[in-house]
């Protein structure tokens, strides 16, 4: 966050003195500089393909990690990007682990296919709910996304001709994917799909969070007005990262009905959005990352109490929340900057040091 | 007709002494506790470990249930809550967050998950015939207490020197330190208040509301929804809201069983859509 605003300040103190036309290209080196790939994106997904190999027994664990960092990340791009805390972030998980069921179960056993529709019924949702958090303080907001996740699990709970009730959604298995990969046994198939679809999506988040319109988001998180004044379209951009958000957040409950070939009513259930928000705390928000760093870091986490603690580890999980707000959530997330920015740094010229 | 209408008005009472500490510190500290449901069910067990395992009586388990959830409100005041008023509201979250979730397990862990039962003194249970209307004792006994505590509120915000040093505190923190408040301690008692009032409301609560391991995550939306539609300027708002909430939620679930937490959320976000202050908001706060 320092970095980027930095960066920024930066940059804009530069190109007053300047022609617009030098101006202009100092902008575009600026934004290319903040979207280069950094040396630990390349090592995060070569050691994501490399646990395929290394740990073949793992598979199921990979892929609940691949899956809640897909929802995390999606939850970063309106979290640590637009700055809105959202307490009902399960309600697109949850509605894309449905339809997805629903669409193995009626229509198509294509998992491609479910993956899609899932998306795009919860961005559809994501559409229609963001016109909900514009108005009102973060607590307002906090209130409408909390009911509006309360409301859908309630839905779900209520249909029960469609969705199963309490008893969950089975008896449909998924088929192969693009009707050449047959889902195996031991999941191995299921772990490269989520994070082929992992790696997808977080790249497109990528390119959407680190372009102006990225930007325009963190302009408007640091103050909505200010935003306006400077013409950003606040309300809009909201409405759209909102809605892109919730696609994601779809697919990724998709994800885990295919890979699980069940839905139960749990994936609306309030603890899956607090999850959700601890692993980006975790992670750290606004550098999309976070999400898949917390990711791992809270699946063998939770994996490991609920081996020491079956019935009890969510006392630990309380915990651990407690810890990390009172410790300082921005202490623990700046690890990231200490990384080596990429491998040679001589291209932009010189380059402050990000921390002040 | 009438009975729903009674116990409608019974348990929006019991809301509004559940959801009113939270009314002070989410409204006028501007602290986003989401952990308020965890005192009142603080209150409800001492409640229930009193009279099941000591046969202590139930007039006497009440205002212990205040004072230990007030004391309990009152540590965890000075040692955790107090560094974060000035905190973003995410993290106020998170740490709210966490602490229902160690509620809930260490609850689970020493009482079981098992809805727990208390058995009221004779004199309370039972209905009785009003002018035709089948009138629940308790909930009679519920409505006397909670409207005397809710006039009570009233009076010490409003009158007393207390009530004027935390309206002070509220409105400008700085101003009311130059002047001599000792702001720290009135937000520190008004919140063991607060919570203390909550545990008061989990005792009575666990007849009407039953008690589990997960009273504080399911009532949470109550509470917000009674402080988010109620607004924080007054105490009258917040007790109309929650007065609403109960007779609305009471009927919801006898005529519309299906669909009637459905309705409660809907109008919930409606509400904050056209009012984002509160129904009864004073305007330009």
């Amino acid at each position: 966050m320092t970095a980027v605003q930095q960066e920024t300040t930066q940059g804009s103190n530069v190109t007053a003195n300047l022609s617009t036309a030098s101006a202009a290209s100092r902008a575009a080196r600026l934004m290319k500089r903040r979207s280069r790939i950094r040396f630990f994106e390349i090592v995060v997904w070569v050691a994501a393909i490399a646990a395929y190999f290394v740990l073949p027994s793992k598979m199921l664990i990979l892929t609940e990690i691949a899956i809640l960092a897909l929802f995390a990340v999606s939850l970063d791009l309106v979290l640590g990007f637009a700055g809105i805390v959202s307490l009902g972030h399960a309600a697109f998980f949850g509605l894309g682990a449905y339809v997805a069921g629903l669409v193995a179960l009626y229509y198509v056993a294509e998992p491609v296919v479910g993956l899609i529709v899932a998306g795009i019924a919860a961005g559809i949702l994501g559409l229609l709910t963001s016109f909900l958090i514009l108005r009102g303080s973060d607590l307002t907001r906090l209130m409408t996304t909390l009911g509006i996740g309360l409301m859908m699990a309630e839905v779900a709970n209520q249909m029960a001709w469609l969705t199963g009730g309490a008893d969950g959604l089975s008896g449909f298995s998924p088929g192969a994917i693009l009707g050449l990969f047959e889902f195996d046994l031991f999941g191995k198939v299921g772990y490269l799909y989520c994070l082929a679809v992992l790696f997808i999506g977080t790249m497109i988040m990528r390119r959407i969070a680190f372009s102006p319109f990225g930007l325009s988001l963190k302009a408007i998180k640091g103050n909505a007005m200010r935003a306006g004044m400077i013409a950003v379209p606040a309300r809009k951009r909201i409405v759209i990262v909102y809605t892109i958000a919730a696609v994601f957040a779809g697919m990724a409950g998709a994800l885990l009905t295919q890979t699980t070939a069940f839905v139960s009513p749990d994936v609306l259930a309030f603890h899956r959005s607090a999850d959700v928000l601890l692993v980006l705390v975790i992670g750290g928000t606004g550098y999309l990352y976070g999400g898949l760093f917390g990711a791992i870091l809270f699946t063998l986490v939770k994996d490991w109490l609920s081996v020491i603690t079956p019935q009890y580890w969510m006392f630990y999980i309380g915990l651990l929340l407690v810890i990390l707000v009172l410790i300082g959530r921005d202490r623990l997330a700046r690890w990231v900057e200490y990384l080596p920015e990429r491998f040679s740094k001589k291209e932009d010229g010189p380059q402050k040091e990000s921390r002040p | 007709m009438l009975t729903i209408l009674f116990d409608g008005v019974a348990y929006g009472m019991l809301l509004f002494i559940l959801a009113c500490g939270l009314t002070v510190t989410l409204g006028l500290m501007n602290f986003i506790n989401l952990a308020h449901g965890a005192f009142a069910m603080a209150g409800g067990y001492v409640t229930v470990i009193m009279m099941n395992r000591y046969g202590i009586s139930f007039y006497w388990c009440l205002p212990a249930a205040f004072i230990v959830a007030a004391v309990i409100g009152l540590i965890l005041e000075r040692t955790l809550y107090r560094w974060l008023y000035q905190a973003p509201h995410l993290d106020q979250v998170l740490f709210s967050i966490g602490l229902v979730f160690m509620a809930i397990a260490a609850t689970d862990y020493f009482m079981g998950g098992q809805q727990q039962l208390i058995n009221l003194p004779p004199e309370l249970s039972g209905r009785m015939d009003v002018f035709g209307v089948g009138v629940g004792r308790y909930r009679l006994f519920t409505i006397i207490l909670c409207a005397v505590l809710a006039v009570a509120l009233q009076l010490i915000l409003s009158k007393t020197r207390f009530g004027s040093r935390l309206r002070a505190a509220v409105d400008d923190r700085r101003v009311a330190m130059g002047l001599g408040i000792n702001v720290p301690v009135v937000f520190a008692l008004t919140f063991a208040f607060g919570s203390g009032l909550a545990g008061l409301g989990g005792a009575m609560g666990a007849e009407i509301l039953g008690l589990d391991p997960n009273f504080p995550l399911k009532f949470m939306i109550y509470f917000l929804i009674v402080v988010s539609v109620g607004g924080t300027s007054t105490v009258s708002g917040p007790f109309l809201a929650a007065l609403l909430l109960g007779i609305a939620d009471v009927a919801g679930k006898y005529y519309v069983p299906a669909i009637g937490p459905f309705i409660i959320y809907a109008l919930m976000i409606i509400m904050l859509i056209v009012r984002p202050n509160g129904l009864f908001a004073r305007g330009g706060r």
